[in-house]
């Protein structure tokens, strides 16, 4: 293992970087001497660095860089169930499910995110409503925790707060070496997709509304900038894994094919951000613009339908120096009024949104950290810019008076005397540390920045 | 830790009473509620004072000991600032103008003015450069001045002590950046301040708030170093390139 060199690492956002020892191992052994010799700043993994904001960040301590601890280790396709290294990227692990008819039960919007990852941020995806998030699909991980050594948790035993504490705990549990996932039989690798346009956010909700019953995947973009009659117009698409008649009779012959894992890149980070006022004014009209004014079906594959950024690497770089921060909050159905209320702020607040997703959350799991709850999520991809910091603390407060919460994974900015009222199981999460890590060996930025290592998670509010 | 829009969680003042330091404390107990405030200063009812405020305005508040001319005071009290959590930004905040026409002439005074706007700073920036390489984080705000751009015949002793200052944390920002570390060095003009009373005011001087306002905005968008007001940048460029026969006789 290399013996760690200070590094420079931010998240996906750009914002707040800090200098951590990165060290790469290459097996258990490895990652339980770094575990055992943490100093006092702790110790962390980290994958694809995907997340917004710091989690994946541990500023003066070590950072294990978990991606050469990576491969497919067991596929039976009778029981769809996968065996998999921590470091696997979702892409790669896609594309030998693909090669067998088989894929994952869950995606995110980026398949650039490791399964350690997927499992610590207990990521979710267009269906949510009916499949729940990752860590409902997780049949066993494999943990090293802060003693070294490694167990393996099941959702049934035999240590279930454990399992349930990892799943969406960002890291702060142990390292995710291994883990088998169930996953899904499908006859091709598209989705048929239906594409309708709607001329207001009302519009938007109720489509969605209405598809939960009859829709696999389901997710609206809308439009962040127009206030007034066409506030959070959108288009909102739905699916379902197309079946092999439904592809068009050319591409039958390969129904498995997968795009090689090739995309453009944006070189470097512009002086400043390039979405302002007028670009994302443009964007949020053209992309309106674009989807058919009647609804439309139509066959695409599953990469460009799931994660339609991940052709263009880095551009997180068009965001500029200051980077960008990602807001994502859930409410619950009884709450649906923040949806528009929120739109309507942000459209009021002058800045400016490009990629904004609104979708329908079934319930979450046991897990004490776990974002999903049976209700709304919406997600802004902000410019970081003078006022934002204002913008956001004003969402937070309708979140709170909701009942909602931000989700961690992109977290950058919440302040830390909000996370007990986000995550009313905090205590039970802190307990669970004291647990397994009395120490404190596993720390990250977003834990510092979030009180997540102090032992009694209730914290003052202050007014 | 800093957030994404550069709102820190816990300030360190070096020179806990400086009226500037405090207006910086102010502007960022606004942002960030129960923002954490390390007070470094004599003890004395000025600091009891500045306590007192920055509690009332929701601050959690320490105060350390801490004399700028103890050598080994510097290090001491960074320490004890870092046993209660990370400090994310800390504020070189101390200084003083001395008497100008004493300051050339005395050693006593220009050694009091060269200790405490130098030798002091010097120190405090070696105990921060160490806390930011422990964190791999932290932003270190120095409060330098126009006087370091062209010290000029009416209090030179004073501009040259900030003028080596100021090198000290251009050159201390270079060397804490790929440590994670960040120094903003502020040149601010002519301030209205305790420091300041009884002097006629030069243009474009501004208040301690102003200053506090042009930090809080720096660190946000990460900048290395400031004017305040922004329009002395180019007034001082020029300044500094006149020949000497011409600035001599500039009614500075």
């Amino acid at each position: 293992m290399s013996p760690g060199s200070p590094t420079a690492l931010h998240g996906w956002g750009r914002t707040s970087p800090s200098v951590a020892s990165v060290r790469t191992p290459t097996g258990a052994v490895e990652v339980a001497e770094a575990v055992r010799g943490a100093g006092d700043r702790g110790v962390l993994a980290r994958g694809l660095g995907r997340s917004y904001g710091d989690p994946a960040q541990n500023a003066g301590g070590t950072v294990l860089d978990m991606t050469r601890h990576r491969g497919v280790r067991r596929l039976d396709v009778d029981a769809a169930v996968v065996e998999v290294e921590a470091g696997t990227s979702l892409d790669e692990l896609l594309r030998v499910l693909l090669g067998v008819g088989l894929t994952l039960p869950v995606q995110p919007g980026t398949r650039q995110v490791s399964v350690g990852g997927a499992v610590a941020a207990d990521v979710h995806g267009k269906n949510h409503h009916v499949a729940g998030s990752f860590g409902a699909h997780v049949r066993w991980l494999d943990l090293l925790t802060a003693d070294g050594e490694v167990q393996r948790l099941r959702p049934d035993g035999p240590d279930p707060e454990l399992f349930w504490g990892t799943v969406g705990g960002m890291g702060l549990t142990g390292v995710v070496l291994r883990a088998e996932l169930s996953v899904r039989r499908v006859e091709t690798s598209s989705v048929v997709v239906t594409s309708e346009r709607h001329g207001d956010l009302g519009e938007v909700m109720d489509a969605l509304t209405r598809l939960d019953h009859e829709a696999e995947y389901s997710v609206a973009w809308f439009d962040s900038i127009s206030r007034g009659r066409g506030s959070g117009r959108g288009v909102v698409l739905s699916g379902h894994d197309a079946r092999l008649e439904e592809l068009p009779e050319a591409d039958r012959g390969a129904p498995y094919a997968v795009p090689p894992p090739r995309s453009v890149a944006v070189p470097l980070v512009p002086p400043a951000s390039l979405v302002n006022r007028l670009s994302g004014r443009a964007f949020n009209e053209l992309w309106f613009r674009r989807a058919p004014r009647h609804p439309t079906t139509g066959v695409e594959h599953a990469f460009g339908f799931f994660q339609p950024l991940d052709g263009v690497a880095s551009w997180n770089r068009l965001y500029g120096p200051r980077g960008l921060a990602q807001y994502q909050l859930a409410v619950p159905h009884d709450a649906a009024a923040v949806v528009p209320a929120v739109v309507a702020a942000v459209a009021a607040s002058g800045h400016v949104s490009c990629l904004n997703v609104l979708k329908r959350f079934g319930p979450g799991t046991p897990s004490p950290l776990s974002f999903p709850l049976p209700g709304w999520t919406l997600a802004l991809d902000l410019p970081v810019a003078a006022g934002l910091a204002g913008l956001l603390d004003r969402l937070d407060a309708m979140v709170l008076e909701a009942g909602g919460r931000v989700y961690l994974a992109k977290d950058s900015r919440t302040p830390a005397h909000h996370l007990a009222a986000m995550y009313p199981d905090l205590p039970r999460f802190a307990a669970l540390r004291r647990r397994v890590d009395p120490e404190g060996r596993f720390a990250s930025d977003l834990a510092r920045r979030l009180g997540l290592l102090t032992p009694t998670p209730a914290r003052e509010a202050y007014p | 830790m800093m957030d994404a829009t550069g709102r820190p969680q816990s300030l360190l003042l070096l020179g806990g009473t400086s009226e500037i330091g405090l207006a910086v404390a102010d502007a960022w107990a606004e942002q960030a509620p129960g923002l954490r405030v390390v007070l470094a200063a004599r003890p004395g009812e000025r600091r009891d004072a500045a306590a007192a405020r920055l509690e009332g305005r929701g601050c959690r508040v320490e105060v350390h000991d801490f004399d700028a001319l103890d050598d080994g005071a510097h290090v001491r009290v960074v320490e004890k600032a870092r046993a209660g959590g990370d400090v994310d930004v800390a504020v070189v905040a101390y200084g003083v103008l001395g008497d100008p026409e004493r300051a050339w002439q005395d050693p006593e005074e220009a050694g009091r003015i060269a200790r405490t706007n130098y030798t002091a700073p010097v120190l405090s920036g070696v105990a921060l450069a160490a806390m930011v390489r422990a964190q791999g984080h932290g932003v270190v705000v120095a409060l330098s001045s126009v006087a370091s751009e062209r010290p000029r015949r009416s209090n030179f002793v004073y501009g040259s002590s900030k003028a080596g200052m100021d090198a000290f944390y251009t050159g201390l920002g270079e060397a804490l950046r790929p440590l994670g570390g960040r120094v903003l060095v502020v040149r601010p003009g002519f301030v209205r301040s305790r420091m300041t009373e009884g002097l006629d005011a030069a243009p474009l001087a501004v208040g301690p708030d102003e200053v506090a306002r042009a930090v809080v905005d720096g660190v946000a968008a990460g900048r290395e170093q400031v004017w305040v007001p922004r329009p002395l940048r180019p007034v001082m460029s020029t300044l500094r390139h006149l020949p000497r026969p011409v600035f001599r006789r500039l009614p500075l």
